[in-house]
Formats: structure tokens, sequence, C-alpha cells
């Protein structure tokens, strides 16, 4: 097997810029939510970044990716562009999904991104369909899909495990694992800690990392990229991270109390992976604050962009019920 | 002219579908041996088990993963093997399927059949015996299917599997095995509603197994010098509007029978759109036949009772036709 690369200058600046266009770009979303800019029910994923970024930095337009409804960060680490990104979060006919969509239902098929859904655990067996059209076709393409902790005890993640594993497919099964089901603790939901147990009777090959270190995500991916490509399959790597916001923008988080939130402040992933850069010198003292600014001015410039799109039609809503 | 079954129409209508575009692949539980009623028998040996695949009791990640094939270029023919357990897909069916392109902006599309038969008739029980066709019918982004004849099922599926969008093809289990005549298997347009019988007195809208019946409610009426219309209008979702209003508008008296419990039922559907297309067309208040409020009794004399049948749509055009006396 060919081990991942080392991180050097050109692979940590890349992993680096990729987190911070996500948290630059969900930070403004939130700003933009409480003022009524973005509508409707925005989840978003600011501390979960490195997961995102560590597994759909190594795919390519032709791997098909699924998310579920905190996927702001899937669709940007697929490559889609921020400004129909933020268009389609306002609703406008410039967005991704022509305004059609929202938040939790975001697509980009020119990038592989085949969709999110607001449904817990709902496209699971989907990425298992796009896995099974590539084997048929004789591809090398594979399917990744993301889901939390809390889509595990749902009949439908089980249905999926079994014929992933029942028929080997080149599918990666990637769990973001933050520790709360909506507002309520993985322990008061399932005896089983780590959904890599949960999985555990299929034989499906499985690993858990610490989902805020980038590096860690990367290296564990990479090894399962490169078997799924080979057409073998399926994997779960379980992703072990927090989220810094609430479930929602506008959640009170009252369950809050119960969590070292500065402990995770401290395992923010973006500040872990400039501090490692530092250390290891390949970032220079300036460049963490220079990356931030330029993702920054990156988002400013898709907002703009978003703003001037108008809303659609209202005769849009017909038009597209039927393909 | 040769005989077949709609059995045997889908069957070969599959295999015709197949043998055109290598896209087409069969999926479902025991599709590979046939299926329970034998829809699929053959294929596999023909076509392979990798485009014909046998699935466990895993109906939503049936339909999800057949969802996902679609998304990704192919076309999944899906059986589930009872109407009724269509509700444990109705996420997928519903909330990805239905919704894919709509949600995209128009960037996806679900090109998918999902094969299923409901109806009673055979002592199965409440479980294994609904007609919940009204259901999908209410989920913008679906197209449902009921055909009544074995030359309809043939040139619909055909229809159904090069349309680009989510189709729900609903069988009736009763019509199975009925010898027909052979007519090939041309395809038949998605929302084109046939004329089974010609009449001028009253028209009867009928779907699925209701049409063969009131084909016969129709035969003894012709004794009395009644002349009833039938109208199958094939499809519920897209309708056939037109072809109804056209025939109402010649006989000015309206029926609309299924097996399906009448409350909630696509008859109100149809009953409400034509009254407002066609109000000043209507002589009488439209009548509706269907099966009663309640789940598919077991015990067989309760179950003959249940169904709506050839005497429930005579009585219903002699009820017409005396409020428009």
């Amino acid at each position: 097997m060919v081990s991942p690369a080392e991180v050097d200058a050109a692979l940590g600046l890349e992993l680096l810029r990729g987190m911070w266009r996500i948290r630059a770009f969900e930070e403004r979303v939130g700003q933009l939510t409480r003022a009524d800019e973005v509508h409707g029910l925005v989840h978003l994923s600011i501390g979960q970044e490195a997961v995102a970024v560590g597994v759909c930095g190594q795919l390519s337009s032709r791997d098909a990716v699924y998310g579920n409804h905190r996927a702001h960060g899937h669709a940007i680490a697929k490559g889609a562009p921020l400004a129909a990104l933020m268009a389609e979060l306002m609703g406008r006919d410039g967005g991704l999904c022509r305004g059609l969509g929202g938040s939790m239902h975001l697509v980009d098929v020119e990038h592989g991104f085949l969709g999110a859904t607001g449904v817990v655990g709902g496209n699971v067996p989907l990425a298992l369909g796009s896995a099974l059209a590539s084997r048929l076709a004789g591809h090398d393409a594979v399917a990744a899909v993301f889901f939390g902790d809390g889509a595990a005890q749902g009949g439908i993640f089980v249905e999926s495990v079994n014929l992933a594993a029942l028929w080997a497919l080149p599918v990666i099964l990637v769990c973001e694992n933050n520790g709360f089901a909506e507002f309520t603790p993985r322990s008061a939901h399932s005896p089983v800690e780590r959904v890599a147990d949960v999985v555990a009777p299929y034989g499906l090959e499985r690993a858990t990392v610490d989902g805020n270190d980038v590096d860690a995500v990367r290296r564990a991916f990479a090894g399962f990229l490169e078997a799924a490509r080979r057409g073998e399959g399926p994997f779960l790597l379980e992703c072990l991270t927090h989220r810094l916001r609430g479930h929602y923008e506008g959640d009170p988080q009252r369950y809050r109390e119960a969590i070292a939130q500065e402990e995770w402040q401290r395992r923010d992933p973006i500040r872990r992976l400039e501090r490692r850069g530092l250390d290891e010198r390949w970032l220079d003292d300036d460049t963490p604050a220079r990356v931030e600014q330029e993702t920054r001015e990156e988002v400013e410039e898709a907002v703009r962009v978003a703003r001037e799109s108008p809303y659609p039609e209202p005769a849009l809503t017909s038009e597209l019920v039927y393909a | 002219m040769s005989e077949t079954t709609m059995l045997e129409a889908i069957r070969t209508s599959l295999a015709e579908a197949m043998r055109a575009d290598e896209r087409v692949v069969v999926l479902g539980e025991d599709v590979a041996v046939g299926g329970p009623w034998g829809a699929t028998a053959g294929l596999a040996d023909e076509f392979g088990v990798e485009r014909v695949r046998n699935t466990p009791i895993s109906e939503a990640a049936i339909c999800g993963v057949a969802i996902g094939l679609a998304q990704s270029g192919l076309r999944p023919v899906v059986e589930v093997m009872f109407v009724d357990f269509v509700t444990l897909a109705l996420d997928q069916l519903v909330n990805q399927a239905a919704k894919a392109h709509f949600m995209s902006g128009g960037q996806l599309a679900v090109p998918l059949v999902l094969r299923t038969q409901g109806g009673a008739g055979q002592r199965g029980g409440a479980q294994h015996s609904q007609s919940l066709e009204s259901w999908l019918a209410h989920v913008p982004g679906l197209k449902v299917v009921m055909p009544s004849t074995a030359a309809d099922a043939a040139g619909l599926l055909r229809s159904a599997i090069a349309d680009p969008n989510p189709v729900v093809f609903v069988e009736n289990k009763t019509l199975y095995f009925r010898r027909e005549e052979a007519n090939g298997s041309e395809p038949v347009p998605l929302g084109r509603a046939r004329v089974a019988r010609r009449g001028r007195d009253v028209t009867v809208v009928a779907t699925s197994r209701l049409v063969s019946e009131a084909l016969a409610a129709a035969e003894e009426l012709a004794r009395e010098g009644i002349e009833v219309e039938v109208v199958d209008p094939r499809t519920l979702v897209p309708l056939d509007l037109d072809a109804i209003v056209e025939s109402v508008s010649r006989t000015h008296r309206l029926v609309v029978a299924h097996e399906a419990v009448e409350h909630g039922g696509f008859g109100a559907e149809v009953a409400a759109q034509v009254q407002s297309a066609a109000f000043d067309e209507l002589d009488a208040p439209i009548e509706r036949v269907g099966a009663p409020f309640a789940p598919v009794p077991f015990s067989p004399p309760l179950e003959d009772a249940y169904l709506p049948d050839r005497a429930d749509v005579t009585t219903a055009v002699r009820t017409l036709l005396r409020r428009s006396a």
C-alpha cells in the first residue's frame, strides 16, 4: 500500500485553506442567519471542518459524495463554488439548486456532490447505489457518505451496512461522531459508544480516528480510498469530533453545561494544524492570519455575488417537479 | 393471435428493456429466482445476477440503492413484493426520489421504476391486500401507473423505464394470470387514457381490477339498453383529464370506481377535477365506487363483501340515472 504523502508546505496550506474556507463561510452564514438574509434551518459544522477536508480533498468529481443536514463543509470541500452556495442559502436563482434546495438539500452534480439530505441517515443507501453503478460500469470511482452518530440508530443505516457488506461495495461510510444527536448526548441514545462497534458484526474494515486532526482523517481515508479504487469495500471511518456551535443556529444549547467547551476550543482543528505547521516549520508566522484573511475575503465576494442574484421566478416551482 | 397474461407481458417487456438498454437493472427480493409471482423469471439467466440482483428484505435500503443507481446514470427497476411494504420505503420514495430533481434545481434526475402489486381477493388479510395508490399520487415528483391489461402493462412499463422520473408501477395480483390476446409491447405513453368501451349514457372511470368489473357491469346494463362508456386512465399521475372530460361531455354522468378505500381515495380527486373542469356538463352528482373505510378483512365471505365489484358499479350507474332522470 502506498502510504499517504507527508504533510509539507503545499499540502499543509491546502488543508489549512480548505478548513478556513469552511470556517469563514459558516461564520458568515451564522451572521447572515441572524440578519435574516440566510433563511430556514441552518446547521453549522464549525469545529468539524477537518473531516470534510480530510476526506473530500482526495476525491475527484467522478466520485459521488453524499452529505447530511450539516453539509456546507462537505459541499465546499468537494468543490462547490462559494457564491452559488451562499446564493442557495439565501434562496436565490443563482444558487447551486436555484434556491429550491436550501441549506439541508445542497447538490452540486458538476463536482460530484450528489446530495445532502435533511432526513437523518436517509441518503446512506444512495451512496451504495452510486458505488454499485460505478462497479457495474467498470469504473474505479467510489462513493462516500457523511453522517452523524445519530444516524447509526436508524433502521436504514443497519439495512445499508448489511447490503454494502453483502455486496462488498466500494463505498466509504464517514461517520462524524460529534457525540451529540441533536440536543442529546450519544450515551442517552445507545449503549454502543462507538459507531465502529455498531458495524463490527458485518466485518467492515473500519477505523476510529481523531476527527479534529485533519492529517489523521486524511491518512485513514487514504488507505480506504486506495482499496476502494480497486473495487474493495465497504469501509467505515469514524471521526471523533465536536461541533462548536449549536445543533442549529438559534439553539440555546442548554445541554452544553456538561461539556468541556474549553477543551474542545483547544482542540479546534484549524488551530491545531496551525500549531503543527509552525512547529514543523512548513508554516511561517504570518501565514495563518493571511490564509484566514484571504478566505474571509473570498467569502465576502461570495456574499456580494449572492446578494446580486435575484429570487427565482415563482413559475420555477411548477417547472421543476418533473424532469 | 396468441395469448398472454399480464405476468408474461411484464416479463417480456422487462427483458426487452434490458436487451435494448444495458443501463436497465432489476433488483428486489428473490428477483433472480423469478420472484414470488414469476415476473422476473429467466431474467437472471439471460442478463446475469449483477443486473438481476437479489436483495435482503430491506425495502428502504433497496429503494435507496435504486435511487443512487438512478442518480449515477443507471435505470433501475425495483420490485417491492406487495404495495403494503412500500410503507417501509416511503422515506426513500417521498423524501429522496420524488424531490431530488426539484431540490437540486434540476441537476439530478431519478429514472427509477418501482414495480409493486396490490389488491385484495386472495385472502391475504389486511397487510397483504391494500390499495395505497392515492398516497403515492399525492406526492409531487412521483408518477403513478396502474395497468389493467397485459398489453397496457407491457407498454406502460417500457414508457416508465424510459421516463426520467421516479415511477411507481402498481400491478394487481388478481390480474396476473388472466389470459388475454397478445398485442406486443409497443410503448404506451404515460398520461394517456384508454377508452375500454364506448357508450353514450354514463362514463365510468375505472382503474386496475375495476376496469374489467366496469366492463362486466357495462355488458349487463347494455342488455337493458343502458350504454356505459368505460375509461381507464392507466396512469393516475399524470392524469389524462382531457379524455375524461371529453367522455363526460358526451354522457353527462360520471362514476369513478377503484378498489381502494373510497374515503380519501383517488376517485375524490378525479371527481373534484371533473366538476371543476366540466360542472355544466354534469346532469347529476358524481358517484364513487370504492371499498369501505375499514382494513381488508381476512374471512372469505367478509372479504368478498368488502371488495368493490361489478355489482357496485351497476348500482352506481343506476343511482346516477335515477338522479338525472
